[in-house]
């Protein structure tokens, strides 16, 4: 009996000398990636399984709010819409207030790839058979990568957020294809431009269990003079399964409110 | 009305340096960043929306008006890391607020801090907190 009793005061003041440290986990559970990079030395990538939520380690990086870091030169085509077509709020390009005209502004989808190059938040990659899903928190948007080993499409409708197949390229790179996205969308806050015949590479490398890294490559000959790297080895840290993907929607009426009241007086 | 504008500080510091381009799609170069408004104020609206929260408030210019401002953050899910929730402030609480005005002088701005009735001190606008 002795034995036992000294047994539950050691458990109880083991609990108490621990629960600030749990309760400090389960706040960050909210919406941050996981105190898994604490762990000296986590555990090795699961075989051909990205599951699992997402975020990006520097929480900066994934908003990027200045647009991409840089790009391959612009076609013609290209520098006409940059310069004098699409007026950004910001990037080397950024425009007085006034001007901007962002698609976002009026809460058109963000599109693809531009859901991952500008807020790229806490998302969740489901796999099940044949295909599949990306659950992003901005914009609460979701998007189909086929992997049922059918082929792209050879002339799609354009899509806001593309036609998408995927395949592993070895048992921890996952590499997706994507054609067919809408040119009316930008790629970034800056107002980069792409055409219709994008095609967009997405590699999914899962370092070890708590780490990815995406790497997105541009190839759109119309707009860009080579392919070019939008995002090179962003690392994403997986999240607690129970994180909460929290809901961030563009909201016209809300748009407008906000337009109304802090956009137009700018302009007087 | 008794409150009234408290001092305008001339900064070009602390927040020139915190405050990166903000991680939203609009152009802030609207807002002078070489100042801060410090104000007495009466919350009318305070809106939990996107893309970006506003504050709406009644504060007494330097002559004793009553100037109607509007003053944003950033959008909610921001906010929420930061400690603020959608019954932060409701119409009626007597609040002092910090804001970068707008340079062409509309009574607006960005919200940099607020603090409550209660004496809590809640920062705004600040990526650098995100």
């Amino acid at each position: 009996m002795r034995t036992l009793n000294a047994c539950l005061l050691f458990s109880a003041m083991l609990a108490l000398a621990l629960s600030p440290v749990l309760h400090a986990q389960q706040s960050a559970a909210a919406d941050k990636p996981s105190g898994a990079a604490k762990v000296a030395h986590p555990a090795p990538a699961p075989r051909r399984d990205i599951s699992g939520i997402w975020g990006p380690e520097d929480v900066m990086e994934g908003i990027a709010p200045r647009g991409v870091q840089s790009h391959a030169p612009f076609t013609e085509f290209g520098a006409n819409l940059a310069n004098k077509v699409y007026k950004p709020g910001d990037g080397p390009r950024k425009a007085p207030i006034t001007e901007v005209n962002d698609p976002l502004d009026s809460c058109d989808p963000a599109g693809f790839p531009r859901d991952l190059l500008f807020e790229l938040r806490p998302f969740q990659a489901v796999q099940t058979p044949g295909r599949m899903l990306m659950a992003y928190q901005y914009q609460q948007i979701w998007r189909t990568i086929w992997t049922d080993g059918r082929a792209l499409p050879k002339d799609p409708d354009p899509r806001w957020y593309g036609y998408s197949v995927g395949k592993w390229e070895d048992d921890y790179t996952f590499v997706v294809q994507t054609v067919g996205t809408d040119e009316r969308t930008w790629l970034d806050n800056a107002g980069d431009p792409h055409s219709a015949d994008m095609r967009v590479e997405e590699r999914y490398h899962r370092v070890d269990h708590d780490t990815m890294e995406l790497t997105v490559k541009i190839d759109d000959p119309k707009t860009y003079t080579a392919p070019w790297l939008a995002r090179d080895k962003i690392r994403l840290k997986l999240m607690p399964q129970d994180t909460d993907i929290l809901e961030m929607i563009c909201a016209p009426s809300e748009a407008e409110e906000y337009k109304k009241t802090m956009v137009n007086p700018l302009a007087k | 009305m008794e409150t009234k504008p408290l001092r305008v500080l001339s900064t070009a510091v602390l927040f020139a340096a915190v405050c990166a381009p903000l991680a939203a799609h609009h152009g802030f170069a609207a807002y002078d960043e070489s100042k801060q408004l410090v104000m007495k104020a009466t919350v009318t609206e305070w809106l939990w929306a996107n893309p970006h929260c506003f504050l709406r408030f009644d504060a007494a210019d330097d002559k004793g008006q009553v100037v109607h401002w509007a003053a944003e953050v950033s959008n909610p899910i921001d906010m929420t890391r930061r400690g603020w929730t959608k019954r932060t402030l409701n119409p009626g609480d007597h609040v002092t607020v910090t804001i970068r005005p707008a340079k062409n002088g509309a009574p607006i701005g960005q919200l940099l801090k607020v603090e409550l009735p209660s004496g809590q001190s809640l920062v705004g606008w600040n990526p650098g907190t995100r």
